[in-house]
């Protein structure tokens, strides 16, 4: 367990380096990365159990798969100060040769990535079936995923969501970002959501919902809350209601900085907003 | 010229199934799923011997790579099974991202391909997957002739690490291959020798490709006929080796001429030692409703056409 004050400085000097590193190539995705920064910070440090090292069949120990694989930066940076790879490749974001792909790859062998990603709604299919691995080998350990609202328009998604209840696939928590917002704007003016807690109950799941998405308090309530419905012949929803762009106040309320990096007037800004914690790259 | 026996048609489905079944028995380690097609896929026996291994996913291709990419993490080997055309063309991006670019060790094992499938028409016809399988990099495409080669394919797969796409087909066709031959990825099978013209052929082709090789044979022409049953990676020596002595090729598949095949050996011969070809294949056209037999003879895939392309190529030495 760690307390809430190491979190929060981790979450800061995460919200850096996202920062930092999009600036750097003047491209990749700062909203939802930030959106999602206390999120993975605290799934990797305080709730999922992990073995020491990386290794990509990852028996006896808790896994990860991000399914919105736009938001790099921050599992990115989360890897890096895990100890998954040295924190100096942050880098070599989006750059030739790079290891850190724009989107999520196991291709060049990162530490920590598990499946590629980017191209939307594969990522559920693919941590239920890394859960179905673990109930064949007598893994009792979980799967976790995330995935963008937005990407729930993806009709794979629902292929799955049928799938996992149909066959309690109970050893695995799906985490929706639930921000209601996607590059072309609000996701009820692109393609409405609906209900999504009705949406996932319907399917046969069970559902939470982490009101405050930003606070890691609540993330810890509410993910140990998850924890403590699987094994119960359903699959867990968790319905994370966060801010896009958190933590740097003209990022956030706004669809804006989706896919935008930040000018170095901006930059400054952001950073001020967020002083050094941990140490930059 | 060595003569080849029809030891009792078997559809080429059938000895995946026997094969996938044995796995089963051998190898802890393989799952199989299937979307809805578990009868046509003959993977009724291995579903009943490991229920615990076997995943009924549902009409939903999608879910069922992104499933089987899944559990090769923790160290399975999933085999997928639907018709080609729901293995390929429905699911391309799920193969590429999840399979293909994240190196995952899936087996897509892809019955009813091509025009033989018959009278369900074109929708379920698929005459393009051997050009959208082979041009993901990493992966592995087989197109097996007969049940035994089928049998002995899947049985290989499983030993191999990587992605593979295995191609086979409905009807009942002559068994003709060796029992228990061992297949071996990659390594083509030279079936007869000859001097005046090569017959590379893959998939249902080849027992044709020997019927045309009698018919060439009965009228003086020498035909070599080689079985590729690997389409990537591509045994090039043994095609450039033939072309070598014949000075001529035809290719023959049941596959569009557009990304099948013949562009792969037409690739090799422009860059090693360019050579007159002629395509035994469909002309960029999809394909029907009607019998098999009535399928390979309107769109020319049999021995027949295989002997008129051979005599066309001849001429153009």
């Amino acid at each position: 367990m760690s307390d809430n004050k190491s979190l929060e400085n981790l979450v800061t000097q995460v919200r850096r380096d996202i920062l930092r590193m999009v600036h750097k190539v003047n491209s990749g995705h700062p909203g939802g990365s930030l959106g999602c920064a206390e999120f993975l910070v605290t799934l990797y440090n305080d709730v999922m159990k992990l073995n020491d090292g990386f290794d990509m069949n990852g028996e006896g120990e808790d896994l990860f798969f991000l399914s919105n694989g736009h938001i790099s930066p921050v599992i990115y940076s989360v890897l890096a100060r895990k100890g998954y790879f040295p924190v100096e490749e942050l880098n070599t974001f989006r750059l030739l040769d790079s290891r850190l792909q724009g989107h999520p790859t196991t291709h060049e062998g990162l530490p920590g990535i598990r499946i590629a990603s980017g191209s939307l709604g594969q990522g559920m299919s693919v941590a239920i079936g890394a859960a179905l691995t673990k109930k064949l080998n007598g893994d009792e350990h979980l799967i976790y995923s995330l995935h963008g609202d937005g990407e729930l328009q993806e009709g794979q998604i629902w292929e799955a969501a049928m799938y996992a209840a149909g066959n309690k696939v109970d050893n695995y928590i799906a985490t929706i970002d639930y921000n209601q917002k996607q590059i072309d704007g609000a996701t009820d003016d692109v393609l409405p959501l609906g209900s999504l807690t009705e949406k996932f109950k319907a399917f046969g799941w069970d559902v939470l919902e982490i009101k405050e998405g930003n606070d890691i308090q609540a993330i810890k309530n509410g993910l140990a809350e998850a924890k403590s419905r699987t094994g119960n012949g359903k699959p867990v929803c968790v319905l994370l209601h966060t801010e896009m762009g958190n933590g740097v106040d003209f990022m956030m309320h706004t669809h804006a900085w989706h896919g935008k990096a930040p000018n170095d007037e901006q930059l400054e800004s952001a950073l001020a907003q967020n002083p050094e914690t941990l140490g930059d790259y | 010229m060595k003569k080849y026996t029809n030891t009792g048609s078997k559809d080429t489905r059938s000895g995946f199934g026997d094969g996938l079944t044995e796995l089963g028995k051998t190898n802890p380690n393989v799952v199989a799923l299937c979307a809805d097609l578990t009868g046509s896929l003959k993977m009724d026996e291995f579903k009943k011997n490991h229920p615990e291994r076997f995943f009924q996913i549902g009409i939903a291709e999608a879910n069922m790579i992104g499933i089987a990419a899944g559990l090769t993490i923790g160290g399975k080997i999933p085999f997928t099974g639907t018709f080609a055309n729901f293995s390929t063309g429905r699911v391309y991006d799920q193969i590429r991202q999840s399979v293909a670019y994240s190196d995952k060790n899936v087996k897509i094992c892809a019955s009813h391909a091509g025009i033989t499938l018959g009278e369900d028409g074109a929708t379920h016809q698929i005459l393009e997957d051997i050009g959208l399988m082979k041009m993901l990099p990493g992966m592995t495409v087989i197109n097996t002739c007969d049940y035994n080669q089928t049998k002995a394919a899947t049985l290989a797969i499983a030993e191999h690490h990587g992605p593979v796409y295995l191609r086979f087909g409905r009807p009942k066709v002559a068994n003709f291959t060796p029992e228990n031959q061992k297949f071996e990825i990659g390594k083509a099978v030279q079936l007869t020798e000859g001097s005046d013209v090569t017959i590379v052929a893959t998939g249902h082709l080849v027992w044709e490709a020997l019927q045309a090789a009698e018919t060439l044979e009965a009228e003086g022409v020498s035909a070599e006929v080689i079985n590729i049953h690997t389409i990537k990676p591509l045994d090039e020596e043994a095609i450039l080796n033939s072309v070598a002595k014949t000075g001529c090729i035809v290719t023959a598949e049941e596959h569009n001429y557009l990304g099948g095949l013949g562009e792969s050996v037409a690739r090799t011969l422009t860059l090693h030692q360019p050579t007159p070809q002629e395509f035994v294949a469909t002309n960029d056209t999809f394909g029907e409703s009607g019998t098999p037999a009535q399928l390979m003879e309107k769109y020319g895939l049999n021995a027949a056409s295989i002997v008129k392309s051979a005599k066309k190529v001849i001429s153009r030495k």
